[in-house]
């Protein structure tokens, strides 16, 4: 803005220009722009922290040696350094791995101890099924006790041989998974069929000898299956176990590995990039699609991502129809007055009860009333043997109670959006003989979905990033069965699952290994993270594609 | 719809000719009473916004209300469908018979009523439809749903509001691409769609431009054969050119109603005078 004033014979001082800059109102304008950078370079900052520590995580570094002063050699992957700080000298953190031989799988060494750092090219890294990762060097690999190569041609025996070792493995797990499982499954409804005879007949009452009789033989038969499954998959485990891989480490100690435990071998230093790449591709893929591994610090995270999103998607279709005829009824129907004011208060106050203490409502009304009803009723076999059902925490308690959570939300923002529904097109609906019902739901309802539809993505945004309340609702560290999978009925409500927060933090503050899950805990972070935006995304394009349709009277 | 059905006879006893000061009835017409309007006093909570109008509006004839900006004239024409029952803390008295049936009776059909009473509003609001939707909107939430029924009345009612023309290209795509005069006439045969007996008109021009305000004032000279208009203007010149009656309110009171050309040449109150000669208002 040109100021005159400066053309004015009396020299420009400091405190005129600030009086000026007052007058004109540009300190607010700087308070508020510098609060918006401040927000905008906070959560910059946050997503940076997230995203450096994630992306590298499936990376293959090299793998180093190094002399100590003391005279061991140690060989690992350089982790993290630490400058000198108040006495303490300058550290190297490297990840030696071998847990099982040297009981620490990250160590840290003063710098200055540390000569003749080298990158030997046959140095192998192997990501095993259990004990967190191995450093060696491959000697030779054994099939039942017999070398069957050695030296240079070892490296390609162990990658031709370790597939087919990995899957035999794998064939041995499904069966105990699928077939086994299923046995255990059937021998449960045959053992509920004797109790639920046994509540039928009364305490002293005697139960029937033939069903007595049935059930026995049946139980007997699926005994005899499972004993033959057994043997089958611990043939196949055996079998696959025949394949050994020899490896020396750095020390000079001789391990054994069998081929069925390792995941993924490679040799960093030996790797070009492209197969560094491959490499790095291959460990995110599985982290999205596989199963987790080592108590959750390895492998992937799909069942959480899958709880999580089956989570959200339940809650939002629970508390949508919930909150919106509830904001109906407020704005529409309650004739307004103390009470209704006093509802909406209520209301917005509930959106800051601690999340907490709605987790411990859900459980206490949910998992144990509702549930805990249920159960007595439709499963009154399982619950006389102490097995719940429903009235244990599960995937739909779970959402009920974050949909209860955010049902403040959708109605808060259903009510703004049902006032800005211009008069108009009320009273046109009105005069035309519609009824007030039929008014709501043909012109009403339809110019408020936009409005609806941004208070479920805020609703969905809370509630896919809520963990307090899950902890005591359903959630669990580990739960590889999936809510919907092909065993009937195929929606399990009431299964226990796994859930992305849950996962960070649990990752984070109480893993058997910090370092190790440390990586884990940033590529998780940065997958929640993704995955709100992406549901959010679908919502906000479904919210401008209805906006667009229904869009009232722009003139 | 079926046909109209004669009009009932009134109800109870016929209403009293309105004492000195109430309110100017209008002289005798040889055009039976479509809406009689008795001692009507009506309130916004404290604050009484008619006061005693009694006034007697034909049949199949256009009425137009005018008078300067909060004179009453809109309440007026918005206690003919009862559309002033949305506003909270209302109250009236006095009686109004909308073809002999007192529309306050306590078991009256709202919802009936404002089919027989339909209604263009100021500002045009078409729905968020298509074309063919807003017209056929009276009739799908009155149960019908016949294809062949609703696109008759569809074609039947865009060709009485003037707009089957510029409209039969386009009946699927959104009313709301539209222009203003467009829209408006397309609430005209929303209004008209559900055969009303009367058709309440709240400034129905004051948004559009002269063109668009002539086609309007043409298709209310065609509806008039059919349809009892009632018609809220600030435009004098529009209550001269297409009204057969006029009422000027003044401060809540029907300050004087007559013929339009009596109203406008020979006006028998010095108040009307002054306003329809442009010296206040």
């Amino acid at each position: 803005m040109p100021t005159p004033a400066s053309t004015l014979t009396q020299p420009a001082r400091a405190t005129t220009r600030i009086v000026q800059l007052f007058r004109r109102g540009d300190h607010l304008l700087w308070i508020s722009g510098g609060a918006l950078a401040l927000a905008v370079l906070l959560v910059a900052g946050l997503l940076l922290v997230v995203v450096r520590n994630a992306l590298p995580a499936f990376w293959p570094f090299p793998v180093t040696a190094v002399d100590r002063a003391d005279g061991a050699k140690l060989l690992g992957v350089v982790t993290a350094t630490q400058s000198a700080y108040k006495g303490t000298p300058a550290q190297t953190q490297l990840r030696v791995g071998n847990r099982e031989l040297t009981n620490a799988d990250f160590i840290w060494v003063p710098t200055a101890q540390l000569t003749n750092f080298r990158t030997p090219a046959d140095a192998v890294q192997i990501e095993r099924q259990e004990n967190g990762d191995f450093f060696g060097f491959l000697q030779r690999v054994e099939v039942k006790g017999l070398s069957v190569a050695d030296g240079s041609a070892a490296w390609e025996k162990l990658l031709a041989l370790q597939p087919g070792a990995r899957a035999l493995a794998t064939q041995a797990k499904a069966i105990q998974l699928d077939g086994i499982g299923a046995i255990n499954a059937k021998m449960q409804t045959a053992k509920l069929r004797l109790v639920s005879a046994q509540l039928r007949a009364g305490k002293n009452g005697a139960v029937d000898p033939a069903l007595q009789a049935t059930v026995d033989a049946d139980l007997a038969r699926l005994q005899a299956e499972y004993e033959k499954l057994r043997a089958e998959s611990g043939a196949l485990a055996a079998q696959a176990a025949e394949t050994q891989a020899v490896f020396t480490t750095i020390g000079g100690e001789v391990k054994k590995i069998p081929l069925t435990a390792v995941v993924r071998a490679f040799r960093p230093n030996a790797m070009t990039t492209r197969e560094k790449l491959a490499h790095y591709f291959s460990r995110a893929a599985e982290f999205v699609y596989g199963q987790p591994r080592e108590s959750n610090t390895e492998g992937g995270v799909f069942p959480a991502i899958f709880g999580t999103v089956v989570m959200t998607i339940l809650m939002s279709l629970v508390v949508t129809p919930f909150g919106v005829v509830a904001a109906f009824y407020l704005r529409e129907y309650a004739r307004q007055g103390l009470f209704v004011r006093l509802v909406r208060i209520a209301i917005n106050n509930l959106a800051g009860v601690p999340s907490i203490v709605f987790g411990v409502f859900g459980l206490g009304f949910f998992v144990y009333f509702v549930g805990g009803g249920i159960d007595q009723i439709f499963f009154p076999e399982k619950t006389s043997l102490h097995l719940p059902t429903f009235g244990t925490g599960g995937i739909l308690w779970a959402s009920l109670t974050l949909a209860l959570l955010t049902v403040p939300v959708v109605i808060v923002a259903t009510e703004e959006s049902i006032a800005a529904v211009p008069r108009g097109a009320r009273e046109g609906s009105l005069a035309l003989g519609a009824s007030k019902f039929q008014t709501i739901l043909n012109i009403v309802l339809p110019a408020s979905v936009p409005g609806i539809l941004t208070g479920v993505i805020l609703a969905m945004a809370r509630g896919a990033g809520e963990v307090a309340p899950l902890m005591i609702t359903g959630v669990v560290k580990l739960a590889p069965d999936l809510p919907l999978d092909g065993s009937f009925p195929f929606v399990h409500l009431d299964r226990k699952f796994m859930h992305l927060g849950f996962h960070i933090f649990d990752m984070g503050f109480q893993p058997p290994n910090s370092e190790a899950a440390k990586p884990m805990v940033f590529t998780t972070t940065l997958l929640l993270i993704t995955l709100v935006v992406l549901l959010n995304l679908f919502a906000i394009r479904l919210r401008d594609r209805l906006r667009r349709k229904y869009q009232a009277s722009a003139f | 719809m079926p046909a109209p059905v004669p009009l009932p006879a009134p109800l109870g006893a016929p209403l009293a000719t309105p004492k000195p000061g109430e309110g100017v009835s209008a002289p005798a017409d040889a055009v039976p009473p479509k809406i009689r309007v008795h001692s009507l006093d009506f309130f916004y909570g404290a604050k009484q916004a008619l006061h005693s109008v009694t006034l007697d509006i034909p049949a199949k004839r256009a009425t137009a209300f005018i008078g300067p900006s909060g004179c009453g004239k809109s309440t007026l024409l918005r206690c003919f469908n009862r559309m002033n029952d949305l506003v909270d803390g209302v109250r009236h008295t006095g009686r109004i018979l909308v073809g002999g049936q007192d529309i306050h009776v306590p078991n009256l059909d709202v919802i009936e009523l404002r089919k027989r009473v339909g209604m263009v509003f100021q500002k045009s609001n078409p729905f968020p439809k298509s074309i063919y939707e807003n017209v056929a909107y009276g009739l799908r939430i009155a149960g019908v749903t016949h294809k062949a029924a609703l696109d008759n009345v569809v074609e039947k009612s865009l060709h009485r509001a003037a707009l089957w023309d510029e409209a039969k290209d386009r009946l699927h795509e959104s009313a709301l691409g539209l222009s203003g005069g467009q829209q408006q006439r397309l609430c005209i045969a929303r209004a008209i769609a559900v055969e009303p007996d009367v058709i309440l008109m709240d400034e129905p021009c004051s948004a559009l431009d002269p063109i668009a305000t002539a086609k309007v004032e043409d298709l209310i000279h065609e509806l008039k054969k059919e349809f009892t208009i009632v018609i809220v203007t600030h435009n004098m010149q529009q209550a001269a050119r297409c009204s057969d009656r006029t009422a000027f309110f003044y401060l809540g009171k029907l300050v004087e109603y007559a013929e339009t050309r009596t109203i406008f040449m020979n006006p028998a109150n010095p108040q009307t005078e002054a306003y329809v000669s442009g010296r206040f208002g």
